[in-house]
């Protein structure tokens, strides 16, 4: 028995072949290139030649010094912070109110299904659609606003740096509190039901359950909601690009977005923007090392667990024969 | 007790109102867009919202269709791309998953370690050297770039793995292999169809990201024959369509319908996937 799954072995090899390659390729080559670019003087369309700098870290030097950059990191964490926020807070309401038995929500599925639909429209799209939408001096945005008194006069969202940032922040929002929303239900529905019967004959209110029980039992997944969201947010692209093109006087513009002008529009700096990438996948990697321990945690025991029974399995079957 | 059900029946009341309103918050971006992509420039510089159609879609799709501006282009690109990267995604992310779960190999902890640690790296930040890579072999303005990187899907692989983990049993493997059956005919002709319910939800998901996707084919792609859908849409956005609203309205919804069709289908399995854990991407 033993000896048969030495001989199969190779095949894990085997079939592993075709992920490994690729990543290789197109994953972890240009992660490399990237990097190295970043200490060179590559600039200029089509250029392909390069050599290192004397001063290698110039690159980041400049890069870390310049102004539009700092301004573009302090964009990104307060667009997603100002969209996190209200994310979180909403999603978890709903939750707590979708997963209370005593409101019995009707029509769960169906607001589900509503909620969660902006998630899988295309970001360029809704950028574009936004723009219209929040158009001055007639939008439908500013129509709806003045016909129910909430404004008095058209405001220009776009040119001013608050709302045009707030604008982004709720297009955000309003993509993603459906996502969050329906994986913490997911996570409220996998804690054993138990407790919360358990809970609601000591008599404890909905507001204790929810405080007492259901949010401790919810950290993981919140943290995960936390940090997926956190890398997404500092990828903001779709949205600061085609909304307003990163202004207005870059108030909308984005870490990616800052990299995507250095590297592909006017003098083509690859070697800035490559310098840049790194400092944002620096910080990606920090981030994603937390979601990593997080996941591995729950998932080597899993793993394990799926091991020991195996091996009990593998015996059993070796006793039969 | 009466004072609670009354103030049950309230909470419930607001449950009701905030749901709807967020629903209405959901579809009505829409809606406006739908309804104007159907009314004149003139009619919406009046009055913005309206509940009403019109009819001037016609009209609109001359001013559209004018500008040397081809949806049909964009969408046939996006299909092969989208379809190519999905079926590369499913088929190898499969294997991979298959690989890690049905065979005892020294590197097989360690390699599954590796996959959870790349989960997350972003084709955004490597995206420089990406391009420089591309422009080198001369891939650039080729679809291939989009397609073949999906054979590397680590969040795919995950996900696979754990399906295989909770369904499969090594008996039907091993009396495959006992009617003597090669390994990679096992894989294909028993396993796949094992996997057939995690393959359609994450295929789904793999499509609607790589139709959405923007910042790799903007990068890669300088002709206009090889844009893609989001590209196209992007357009929108030039100089110009700059004051017409009915034709932006109008392209905007044409790239808006086949995913509400796709969702709309299939819906139930999405909602279900996303609360399996489906990654954020």
């Amino acid at each position: 028995m033993r000896n048969k799954g030495v001989n199969y072995a190779k095949y894990g090899y085997i079939f592993s072949i075709p992920f490994v390659l690729t990543f290789l390729i197109f994953s972890l080559y240009p992660t490399i290139f990237t990097a190295v670019i970043g200490f060179t003087d590559l600039r200029g369309m089509g250029r392909t030649d390069f050599k290192f700098l004397e001063q290698p870290f110039d690159n980041f030097i400049l890069i870390l010094n310049n102004p539009t950059f700092i301004k573009s990191l302090g964009n990104t964490a307060l667009i997603w912070t100002m969209n996190f926020i209200p994310q979180i807070l909403l999603s978890l309401l709903l939750t707590a109110w979708f997963t209370t038995r005593r409101y019995k929500v009707r029509g769960q599925g169906l607001f589900k299904v509503l909620l969660y639909m902006p998630n899988i429209i295309t970001a360029a799209t809704i950028a574009i659609l936004f723009n219209s939408l929040f158009g001055y001096p007639k939008g439908p945005v500013n129509d709806l606003f003045i016909r129910f008194g909430l404004l008095d006069a058209p405001a220009n969202f776009h040119m001013q740096e608050w709302t045009a940032r707030g604008v982004v922040a709720f297009i955000q929002f309003w993509m993603w509190y459906g996502n969050s929303m329906i994986v913490l239900i997911a996570g409220v529905l996998g804690i054993d039901p138990t407790l919360f019967e358990a809970a609601e004959i000591d008599g404890a209110t909905s507001t204790q359950i929810f405080f007492k029980i259901t949010l401790p039992r919810l950290k993981t997944i919140l943290l995960y909601v936390l940090i997926t969201s956190m890398i997404g947010g500092l990828q903001m692209f779709d949205i600061p690009r085609l909304f307003l093109w990163g202004g207005p006087d870059s108030a909308t513009l984005t870490s990616s977005l800052f990299i995507y002008n250095q590297a592909f529009s006017g003098s083509y700096l690859y070697n800035r923007a490559s310098a840049a990438s790194m400092i944002m996948f620096l910080i990606i990697v920090i981030l994603s090392v937390a979601l990593f321990h997080l996941m591995r945690d729950k998932d080597e025991a899993k793993f394990r667990k799926a091991e020991k029974l195996r091996i009990r399995n593998a015996k059993k079957q070796g006793a039969l024969v | 007790m009466k004072s609670l059900k009354a103030s049950t029946n309230l909470t419930k009341t607001i449950i009701y109102v905030v749901c709807i309103f967020l629903a209405i918050l959901s579809v009505f971006p829409f809606l406006v867009m739908f309804i104007n992509s159907t009314r004149s420039t003139f009619q919406i510089q009046q009055d913005s919202v309206s509940l009403l159609p019109s009819t001037f879609l016609k009209s609109n799709w001359a001013v559209f269709k004018g500008k040397s501006f081809n949806p049909v282009v964009g969408f046939v690109n996006s299909m092969l791309s989208s379809g190519g990267a999905t079926l590369c995604a499913v088929y190898f992310s499969s294997l991979t998953a298959y690989a890690l779960v049905a065979y005892s190999w020294k590197l097989r902890q360690p390699f599954f370690s590796f996959i959870l640690a790349v989960l997350m790296i972003p084709a955004q930040v490597t995206g420089i050297g990406f391009y420089q890579f591309m422009y080198r072999i001369g891939w650039t303005n080729s679809l291939l770039p989009l397609i073949f990187p999906a054979i590397a899907s680590p969040s795919m692989v995950f996900f696979m793995r754990q399906y295989l983990m909770a369904t499969l049993s090594l008996d039907i493997v091993n009396s495959a292999r006992i009617d003597g059956a090669g390994e990679f005919y096992t894989f294909n002709r028993i396993i796949l169809p094992i996997m057939k319910p995690a393959m359609a939800t994450q295929a789904i998901f793999t499509f609607v990201f790589s139709w959405n996707n923007l910042f790799i084919p903007l990068i890669l792609l300088t002709n206009s024959e090889k844009y893609t859908m989001p590209i196209m849409v992007s357009l929108l956005r030039g100089d110009i369509y700059k004051t017409e609203y009915g034709a932006v309205y109008l392209g905007l919804s044409l790239t808006v319908l086949p995913l509400f069709v796709v969702y709309f289908l299939l819906s139930k399995y999405i909602i279900a996937g996303v609360a399996l854990g489906a990654l954020k991407e």
